[in-house]
């Protein structure tokens, strides 16, 4: 046990060290030298990309949870599977098609950029929450008509409570590839901190490259954190899976 | 002539070029994979038993995962320049390796600790060594499941090898690369549906593998 | 009351699932719809509150058509409870107790009293339970809470769909008695659905017994125990209707009818009952021990005397055997 405890804890450590030893031998080779040099266009870019983010994937929720809503009602449940089918088609095309095919539609800039994001945003956030209503026992439904709940308090008081662990997973999921989706906005004039990962690759400059890459990877892994915390508050302590195990 | 015909007539012209960057990513997707499968399942196997490496190996992959592609490709890029392989082939190969271990090691582990404790105290009292235990009842209950993460796997990684062509690893993603800087709409249509087909077919081939994988008696289940 | 004035329901597909029901269940009766499944029973049932449409005919609780009220104000009078409890994971106990008295707008204060005496009620500390998850309880308490929930509103209706169906049997027989005790204090009007013979002999003041959409004997346990009216009922009752009939007769009615035995002092380790103890029971509690007789005594603990299986056997021939000349099943 104790054996298993320490390679398990020297694992941990080498994870750790190998992080910092990638920053140290960084900052040595001045790696991060635009983050000082340049440290307003930094923020400007940072801003650029969080708006990216922050507006489609405002826009995909405000979307895809109404029409999952709509999906899963009675009246259409018979064709649910066709949104799913077509949801599930979509998540199959590339990333970098679905901003190409953008560009030939609705050409260059910050609005295309954003569009792009929002249908790419859409489907994970729209796949999770028809499964999370699905996933809902009928008989709690039943429960729930049977002592006289109006459909929308059906939905809100016992649906959407239910399936929160479900969206919010869509949510996070969306939004984390969403910081990483965005960096290619720089391709369609849409800016972001792609606009240093590019460049770098391009000009062979890993100073460029580097402040670039790092802080996207950092804003994911802090989007992915918040999210997490956010999912802590929002979902349900009974409805949570770890407490069902 | 229209914008469809006029599409026939690119396909046509270009089938060489689409066979050859089909070959090259399935070759880059295939054998990341392969790699990913040989260290991601008996590390899951191994995993199983020792429960404090498995949270941080899983944790660790699943930061791994939230790591965007682009920065990925674009952190290993100074990386390997120090033995010279900065772009191609080398830094795309070891970006899908990673991308591919969540999914698997995940999978197997929690298939193999998912197997039924009762078959596994059967296999015991039958008398069963450990590495018999495993190959005859854990693996095979287990193989389902293990197979849904490599289909998971493969598929994510087709997309994410469109993102390598950034950075000279070739395969499909040129087109859509060429694409975007040329603005030609039929090398980005082409590109696009030609990687969106391979994803589907190789989804759907997992798929059938998965269901022949799966030992009779566990159908109705899985 | 609940009238149900020649009931039918058609499914789409001409499937007769009610056919031409009708019988009342009087004010604060229990009346237990019994048969096996798929005979109409839930149906039956589903149809009071309206979560199934009524294809013909009417019901009537307390003399006013459901049909009348909005189903929304209808199902809030009516307490439903179903097999699975139906608890919702998302809410607290409270929360969930008190689910028909937030729709209805109660205040907080009136709420979380209410909240305290239904818990009470059903024997589950108010306290311990108020911020707890259905999830984190046993199936009985969750059913006990399920039964809470149910009498929130204080409905004068309940529906009950096979509500202990899902629990272990001695569960099920704790809570079928509590229930009981329950039923003795609110006195509702009940409507209850089982597919369990006994069950419905326990807990039914009135059993209606069902197959295919029909009605095939709508009488108490014991009419129906001593006098099946048909092949249907008497196979469905069981070749051991005489021993369940034992359950619905006490010591107090052997004693009336053939008297106790004397008390023998001189024999060890002999059991006591209570003479209000049923019959069943007692012929257990005899089966189970080494001594031929048990004592019987009042309230107060006070000796009677004694009841030997010759007694159960000698009042069985009595009551049953001549009550019920159908067969010689018993």
């Amino acid at each position: 046990m104790e054996r298993k405890k320490f390679v398990s804890l020297m694992v941990r450590y080498g994870f750790y060290a190998l992080v910092i030893y990638f920053f140290v031998w960084s900052f040595q080779k001045n790696y991060f030298s635009y983050l000082f040099k340049e440290t307003e266009t930094f923020v400007l870019l940072t801003r650029q990309h969080l708006e990216l983010v922050a507006v489609s994937s405002l826009l995909a929720i405000a979307v895809a949870l109404p029409s999952a809503v709509l999906v899963t009602r009675p009246r259409f449940r018979q064709t649910e599977w066709i949104f799913t089918n077509l949801a599930n088609l979509g998540q199959t095309i590339p990333v970098l098609a679905v901003l190409a095919l953008m560009i030939s539609i609705l050409g260059l800039g910050f609005k295309t950029a954003v569009f792009a994001l929002f249908i790419y945003s859409v489907l994970p956030i729209f796949r999770n929450t028809v499964a999370g209503l699905n996933s809902i026992d009928d008989r709690l439904i039943d429960a729930a008509k049977g002592m006289g709940m109006k459909p929308h308090q059906i939905l809100f008081r016992v649906e959407l409570p239910n399936a929160a662990y479900s969206i919010m997973a869509g949510i996070r999921t969306a939004i984390v590839i969403n910081v990483g989706t965005a960096a290619f906005a720089f391709l369609i004039g849409g800016g972001g901190l792609g606009v240093w990962i590019f460049t770098g690759i391009r000009l062979f400059d890993n100073s460029a490259l580097l402040s670039g890459a790092v802080p996207v990877t950092l804003l994911a892994i802090l989007a992915d954190y918040l999210l997490r915390l956010l999912e802590y508050v929002v979902v349900p302590k009974g409805t949570r899976p770890s407490a069902n195990a | 002539m229209t914008w469809f015909q006029e599409w026939i007539e690119f396909l046509n012209v270009n089938l060489p070029l689409i066979v050859d960057l089909t070959v090259e990513h399935v070759a880059l997707v295939g054998l990341a994979i392969l790699v990913a499968i040989l260290i991601g399942v008996p590390l899951g196997i191994y995993l199983t038993t020792n429960e404090y490496l498995a949270s941080t190996i899983l944790q660790a992959a699943s930061i791994m995962m939230t790591i965007p592609s682009i920065a990925l490709f674009g952190v290993m890029i100074p990386l390997l320049s120090i033995i010279n392989k900065g772009i191609g082939f080398v830094p795309a190969f070891i970006a899908l390796v990673l991308y591919s271990q969540l999914p698997i090691i995940r999978n197997t582990y929690t298939a193999i600790k998912n197997v039924d404790p009762g078959v596994r105290d059967a296999a015991i009292g039958l008398g069963m060594k450990t590495v018999q235990r495993l190959f005859r009842v854990e693996i095979p209950n287990a193989m389902p499941v293990i197979m849904a993460g490599i289909r998971t796997a493969v598929v994510m990684n087709i997309g994410i090898g469109v993102i390598a062509a950034f950075i000279g690893a070739g395969g499909l993603g040129v087109m859509i690369v060429q694409g975007i800087v040329r603005t030609d709409q039929y090398l980005i249509v082409t590109g696009s549906i030609a990687v969106s087909l391979l994803a589907i077919i190789a989804d759907v081939l997992l798929g059938s593998v998965q269901k022949w994988l799966t030992p009779k008696g566990l159908e109705t289940n899985s | 009351m609940i009238t149900f004035d020649h009931v039918t329901k058609i499914y789409e597909g001409d499937v007769k699932a009610v056919d031409d029901v009708a019988f009342t269940v009087e004010k604060g009766d229990i009346c237990v719809l019994l048969g096996p499944s798929g005979c109409g029973k839930t149906t039956l049932l589903r149809m009071v509150n309206r979560l199934e449409s009524i294809t013909e005919g009417e019901i009537r609780i307390n003399g006013k058509s459901n049909r009348d009220l909005d189903t929304i104000e209808l199902r809030r009078s009516i307490g439903y409870v179903i097999q699975s409890n139906g608890l919702f994971p998302n809410m607290t106990i409270e929360e969930n107790v008190t689910v028909v008295p937030s729709l209805l707008g109660w205040d907080r204060k009136k709420k979380r009293e209410r909240y305290h005496t239904l818990m009470e009620l059903v024997g589950l500390d108010p306290a311990e339970y108020r911020k707890r998850y259905p999830h984190e309880l046993s199936g009985g308490q969750q059913q006990r809470v399920g039964v809470a929930r149910a009498l929130a509103a204080d409905p004068p209706v309940m529906l009950m769909d096979e509500p202990f169906g899902a629990l272990d049997p001695i569960t099920r027989e704790r809570l079928q008695d509590e229930f009981i005790q329950i039923q003795r204090e609110v006195k509702k009007t009940i409507l209850f659905v089982s597919h369990d013979i006994d069950e419905a002999i326990k807990m039914g003041n009135k059993i209606v017994l069902m197959r295919d959409g029909k009605i095939m004997q709508h009488d108490t346990p014991s009419e129906i125990l001593v006098h099946p009216k048909n092949e249907f009922v008497s196979r469905f009752v069981g070749k051991d209707r005489a021993i369940k009939n034992l359950s619905l007769h006490t010591v107090e009615d052997l004693q009336k009818e053939i008297g106790l035995g004397d008390i023998n002092e001189t024999i060890q380790d002999t059991k006591t009952v209570n003479i209000h103890q049923d019959l069943r029971n007692t012929l257990s509690t005899l089966m189970n021990q080494e001594a031929e007789q048990v004592i019987v005594t009042d309230d107060h603990g006070e000796k009677l005397g004694t009841v030997t299986i010759d007694h159960v056997q000698r009042y069985l021939h009595l009551e049953i055997r001549e009550k019920a000349p159908v067969s010689t099943e018993g």
